[in-house]
This record gives structure tokens, C-alpha cells and sequence, in this order.
């Protein structure tokens, strides 16, 4: 019996007459991620493993605490021992610029979903999408619209990893103290001075926890986009998996895990405030 | 208040309606032909928040509105500013209609000339007390040096100096809106909206800022429109209270005119439960004829006789001595009279009672009973300056007293 709704095949029509009437968009809308990606990973390749590890283990020690400096420490030098440290930066130069990339248009668009219900009606059902449709099914279009390589990795890593925090955001500025954006435009703000001075603030935290999560997702995903040519740690446990190795399996496996605890970690503490930071700090000191 | 002529109308908001729902001009229609609020509600689903408000606020005074949660005070006071739009209706401030204003001149407005107090403090909690004392500065662009300076000189004024660079969750909940009033003096406007400014305190607290308020309110003059849902202190700080009920307000008046000649059961019923004795003074209870008078001039010009004699035939113990000028001088009974007679004396200082101080005719009805449960004679009443008003005795008290609570039961 054939489909009498043939989606799927819309879907390739589609995604082909993009291929061949896009006159050089994407190819310039990939030169400009491929750039950002490789400038990225250069930068990280180019300073010493142990530089940087000690950067990640002081901003440890700042921002968390010496027992949290020690773990950091530990995970690093097992990532390096093990041999995986070039492949781990790769791996975090993919997870920066799809980032990036995921804040720069997310933001504003969790900002444009707060204040504007129609553009919110209209987000929800997208974001839906984009977060519950299996992330192996971006690699296909993206792949084909992008080739093979980072580019393709990083957008559908945008894609995958972006609704986080269009929703954080959005839920943070509309969770907002009514009675202070009242303040706001008592006091003559116009609606952006709210925006800036009342609302982005007042939906920071909110608005971190939102960069920590599209961060992890980021992390996972990076991984699998070694499918298309990602490259990074993915390659490594796509490797283990085709050739089920279970030593370079566990290995690259825990270097991802390492990873995602320092990441995790880093940016959850700039969404908690300075003063609980310092809290949080002194009763770990009581505790040593 | 209403006597004074010359007092300038600061306010005048005229048949100024709210009403929240997609089609306010379909409730509007409703209304006009005498449906009520319940009736919109159940029909259409649209919540009537201020209907048919018309009054005026004069220029230095303190305007509170009063009434139950849900009778539309908060709605109002955010008319006045238009924090919400107003369905229909003017809102005029100094003669300039808020509700036809574009947006440019709204801000413009706000930022010179109202600010407002709110009853969650509303501070922004990533700046410090300073930075948000400053805040109304900032955003109308005054460079940083200059507004931090006459924040400063203002946190001096509510006494948060010492905690300028705080931030504002370090702070009680007293000093949090020590911090949201000099916000709102910080910009020096001329008119302030203060929505349950002190409802989140505690009753100490929230009678410490209130005295605050009065005080600056003494030093400088501003029209100040006060939401509360607390009689006492509506009394406390109102020069005139407006009472809200279903969107509607029902009376408008000083805290006395209200007390004493409440419109209907709902405006009544604020007053059960509370102290009426608050609210009444010596003056108030102070009964002319209860005592007989004698002038010392002329009744003692034959000495004590003919005083004690008509003090028997109106059969009274105790009578009060004025001056010509209606002063008091002092109180004689037939007694002391009697007394000094037997002693030889005629000069009638030897006639009046000691230590009878007379009571102040603002004192307070709570503690004219303290001064009086003491005092088994009946009481002088006078004026600051010592004009005699009248005599109070437990049984006049008790009779006043039994007669408020009637009327207000």
C-alpha cells in the first residue's frame, strides 16, 4: 500500500530545491561557522595542555571552591593522561561556537517570545520540534546542505541544543517581579530601559541556567555529530563503537563524561548569585 | 479641607472607567444602560475594575483610597499614572489629560514629576541601595556623579545613609522601603503614588514609616495618593479618604466626616472591629451644660454665697470658674467654698480644687478614659489655648461611648 501522505518526501523535495536555489546563502552562512569553529579549536590547540588546564582549575577555585579546583584537576590530568587532550578541544571548540551561535539567535528570540504572546504561540510548537525529534535526523539535511565536517556538526548542534534557552529566557523575563517593571516605567523607562535595566537582569539566573543546559545538550550532541564529520572525542567513540572497543570505548567515553562535569559545573556557578556563591563557599569551608 | 477656596486642584479625574477584557467599548455600552459589574462578568466575562470615578485631589494633600482587595484601589491608583489604560474618561494632572497623552510626553511626565512607592518594595535587587535610590535619575540620564550625590543626600533623610552600598536583600523589610521611598523622592515630583506603600510591615514598623511620611510630608509639601485597605492608618495620614467598593468609590471625606456620617452598611461595616475611640477626641464628648459656669468677674463679686446657692438649686457639687475671655480658671465645689468660708477666707483661689489640671480637647478618647476612670469629678475641656468647651464625666463618657457603637453597629 502506498503512503497517502507522503511527508517524507516533501521533506527531501524540499530540502533538495534549497540545495539548488540557495546561490551561495548557506555556502556563506557555512564559511562563516567553519571559520568561527576552526579559529576556535586553532586558539585552543594553540596553548599548552597544562596552561589551560590550570586556566580551567583557577576558574574552579574562583568561581566554585578548592575541593571543586581538586576534582577539576583530577578530571584534567586523566583527559591528558589518557591521550585525549587534543580530541577533547576539538570536542569543546564544536560545543563553543554551536554555543555561541545557539545564544546569539536564542536570546533574543526567548526575549521576542516574553514580550510578544503571537511570537510565543508560534515558538512553542518549534521548540517542541526541534528538542523531541531524534538528533540524528538533523545530521541528514544538514549534511546534505552543508557537506561533510564541522559545519554541518555545529548547526545541527544549534538546532539541537538551542530551546533550552529560548525557553529559560523567556520564562525568566516573564517571571520577573511584576510590581519592579511597574517600577521601571513608573520612573519614565521606555520600553527598553525596562528591557535592559529591569528585565534582563532580573531573568539573569534564569537566563544562565538556560545557557548551562543548551551547553550539555551542545556536549551530547557534538558527540554524535561525528557522524558528519564532526570530528573531536565523537570520532573516538564512533570508532569504538564500529570496532567495539572497549578500551578506547570507556576512555573516550570518560573524557566526554570529564568534560561535561567541569562544563556543567563552570557555568551553573554564574547563574547562581554573588552572594550565595559566597555562602555556599564559607559552609564548604566549614566542612573541610 | 473643602472650606479652603484657594486650595489648588492637583488632580481631577473625571469620569474615568477601567474595564479589563477584549472588548471594553461592549461592557462600556452595558453599563450605560444600567447592567451592573456581575452582571458583565456573567455575561461577557469582562471584570468592570473603576467605573464612573470623578473626583479631585488637591494640591499638598495626603488622598487615601480605601477598601476591601478587589474594589479596584490598585486599578485606580495605576489609572492615575497609566500603568494601566484607562477604558474611558480623564485623568488630569496640573490640567493635562494623562489618558490622551502620547507616549514621549507619558515618559516625560513620569520622569519629571510622579513617583511611586510600592507595597512589595519592588527594588531592583542587582543594584545596590544607592544605585537604586538613583535609579529615577539614571534613567532620565543624569550622569552618574550628580545623582549618586542627591540619592545620597536623600537616603540621609530616611536615615539609610549607612547602607547606601548595601543591596537590597540585606536589608529589613522597614529599611527595604526606606530604600522605595527615597527612589521616589530622589526625582523630587510633585506627586506621589503609594500602592499598600506599608502593608508588608509589621504594625511597628509600618506606624514608624508612616510618622516618617508625615514628617516629610511637613517639610515639604507634596500630593501624595495613598492606597490602603487599614483604617487606622488611613486616619493616621489622610488629610481625605475615598472609600472603594466593586470598582466604584461610595464616599469621599475627611477621616471625621466618614467616621461620623458613614454613606451606606459597606462604608459602616470598615468600622467595625474598629477602635472608634481612636478617632474621637475630648472635644468631641465635652458636654456644655453638664456643669454649670461662673465667671470669676462678676458671679464672685458677692463672694461665695450666692455661687454656692445656685450650685444647690441646680443640684450640682462641682462648678467651673472662667475669665471673661471664656478662659478656664479653675473648678468649685460646695465644699471647698464652704471651707474657705469657715477659714475666713473670700479670695476664691482658696476655693478652687487643686490638682485638677484640665483635659486637652484633642486628647484622645483612649486616654481621657485613663484620666478619668481616676477622677471621681467631672473634667474641664479646652482648646490648646485654654478656652473652655465643655465638662466630661464617667457618665457622660459611657453615654458617648454607647452611642457611637450604636451607630456604627
Amino acid at each position: 500500500m502506498r503512503d497517502f501522505l507522503p511527508l517524507g518526501e516533501w521533506a527531501e523535495k524540499i530540502v533538495n530545491f534549497i540545495v539548488k536555489n540557495d546561490h551561495g546563502v548557506l555556502a556563506g552562512l557555512g564559511d562563516v561557522v567553519g571559520q568561527m569553529t576552526e579559529l576556535t579549536e586553532g586558539f585552543l590547540h594553540l596553548i599548552p595542555d597544562w596552561l589551560l588546564a590550570s586556566v580551567f582549575v583557577a576558574l574552579g577555585f574562583w568561581r566554585i571552591g578548592w575541593k571543586f579546583a581538586v576534582v577539576a584537576a583530577g578530571a584534567l590530568l586523566v583527559i591528558i593522561g589518557t591521550g585525549f587532550w587534543q580530541a577533547t578541544m576539538a570536542t569543546l571548540a564544536l560545543i563553543i561556537s554551536s554555543t555561541l551561535i545557539s545564544l546569539l539567535v536564542g536570546i533574543p528570540l526567548g526575549i521576542a517570545a516574553a514580550l510578544n504572546r503571537r511570537v510565543n504561540y508560534l515558538l512553542r510548537p518549534v521548540l517542541d520540534f526541534m528538542q523531541t525529534m531524534p538528533a540524528f535526523v538533523y545530521l541528514i539535511p544538514a549534511a546534505m546542505l552543508f557537506g561533510l565536517g564541522r559545519v554541518p556538526a555545529v548547526l545541527a548542534t544549534v538546532i539541537f541544543a538551542m530551546p533550552p534557552v529560548v525557553r529559560l529566557t523567556a520564562l525568566g523575563i516573564r517571571q520577573v517581579n511584576k510590581e519592579q517593571v511597574e517600577a521601571g516605567i513608573t520612573f519614565g523607562c521606555t520600553p527598553l530601559q525596562v528591557l535592559l535595566k529591569i528585565q534582563i537582569p532580573g531573568a539573569l539566573p534564569s537566563i544562565m541556567a538556560g545557557v548551562n543546559q543548551t551547553i550539555m545538550m551542545a556536549l551530547s550532541m557534538v558527540i554524535i555529530a561525528s557522524m558528519v564529520g564532526g570530528g573531536g572525542l565523537g570520532n573516538n567513540v564512533l570508532a569504538s563503537i564500529q570496532r567495539l572497543d572497549i578500551g578506547l570505548g570507556f576512555e573516550s567515553g570518560l573524557a566526554v563524561v570529564l568534560l561535561a562535569i567541569i562544563l556543567d559545573r563552570l557555568t551553573e556557578s554564574f547563574g547562581v548569585p554573588k552572594e550565595e556563591r559566597i555562602a555556599r563557599r564559607k559552609n564548604q569551608g566549614q566542612g573541610a | 479641607m473643602e472650606a479652603r477656596k484657594t486650595m489648588q486642584e492637583k488632580i481631577v479625574v473625571k469620569d474615568l472607567y477601567k474595564i479589563f477584557g477584549p472588548k471594553p467599548d461592549v461592557a462600556m455600552q452595558m453599563l450605560r444602560s444600567g447592567k451592573d459589574k456581575d452582571d458583565i462578568v456573567r455575561q461577557t466575562g469582562m471584570v468592570v475594575g473603576v467605573q464612573n470615578a470623578s473626583f479631585h485631589i488637591n494640591a499638598g494633600e495626603i488622598f487615601v483610597i480605601m477598601g476591601l482587595s478587589g474594589s479596584g484601589k490598585s486599578t485606580l491608583i495605576r489609572l492615575l499614572n497609566r500603568l494601566i489604560e484607562p477604558s474611558s474618561g480623564q485623568v488630569l494632572v496640573d490640567g493635562q489629560d494623562v489618558a490622551s497623552m502620547d507616549p514621549k510626553q507619558l515618559i516625560e511626565l513620569r520622569r519629571r514629576d510622579m513617583a511611586m512607592v510600592f507595597q512589595s518594595f519592588a527594588l531592583l535587587p542587582h543594584l545596590t541601595v544607592l544605585a537604586n535610590a538613583a535609579f529615577g535619575l539614571e534613567v532620565s540620564g543624569v550622569p552618574r556623579k550628580e545623582r549618586e550625590a542627591r540619592a545620597m543626600k536623600v537616603l540621609e533623610q530616611v536615615g539609610l545613609a549607612a547602607f547606601a552600598n548595601r543591596y537590597p536583600r540585606e536589608l529589613s523589610g522597614g529599611m527595604q522601603q526606606r530604600a522605595g521611598l527615597a527612589r521616589a523622592l530622589v526625582v523630587n515630583p510633585s506627586l506621589m503614588l503609594m500602592d499598600e506603600a506599608f502593608s508588608a510591615l509589621d504594625p511597628l514598623k509600618r506606624t514608624e514609616m508612616q510618622g516618617l511620611l508625615l514628617d516629610l510630608q511637613r517639610d515639604h509639601k507634596r500630593t501624595i495618593i495613598f492606597v490602603s485597605h487599614d483604617l487606622d492608618e488611613a486616619c493616621r495620614i489622610g488629610d481625605r479618604i475615598a472609600i472603594m467598593e466593586g470598582g466604584r468609590i461610595v464616599q469621599i471625606g475627611t477621616p471625621d466626616d466618614i467616621i461620623r456620617n458613614p454613606v451606606d452598611d459597606y462604608v459602616r461595616a470598615f468600622f467595625n472591629g474598629v477602635d472608634v475611640n481612636k478617632y474621637l477626641s475630648a472635644k468631641d464628648v465635652a458636654d456644655v451644660d453638664a456643669v454649670p459656669v461662673f465667671f470669676a468677674q462678676s458671679d464672685f463679686r458677692d463672694g461665695f454665697h450666692a455661687v454656692i446657692e445656685r450650685l444647690r438649686a441646680a443640684r450640682r457639687n462641682y462648678g467651673f470658674v472662667l475669665d471673661s475671655d471664656r478662659k478656664l480658671v479653675g473648678t468649685v465645689s460646695i465644699d471647698s467654698m464652704i471651707r474657705s468660708l469657715e477659714s475666713g477666707s473670700r479670695e476664691l483661689s482658696y476655693a478652687l480644687l487643686g490638682d485638677l489640671p484640665p483635659v486637652n480637647g484633642d486628647l484622645n478618647l483612649s486616654d481621657l478614659i485613663c484620666r478619668i476612670v481616676k477622677m471621681p469629678y467631672p473634667l474641664p475641656v479646652v482648646e490648646p489655648q485654654g478656652h473652655y468647651i465643655g465638662a466630661v464625666t464617667q457618665t457622660i463618657l459611657l453615654k458617648k461611648m454607647a452611642k457611637e457603637e450604636l451607630t456604627h453597629a
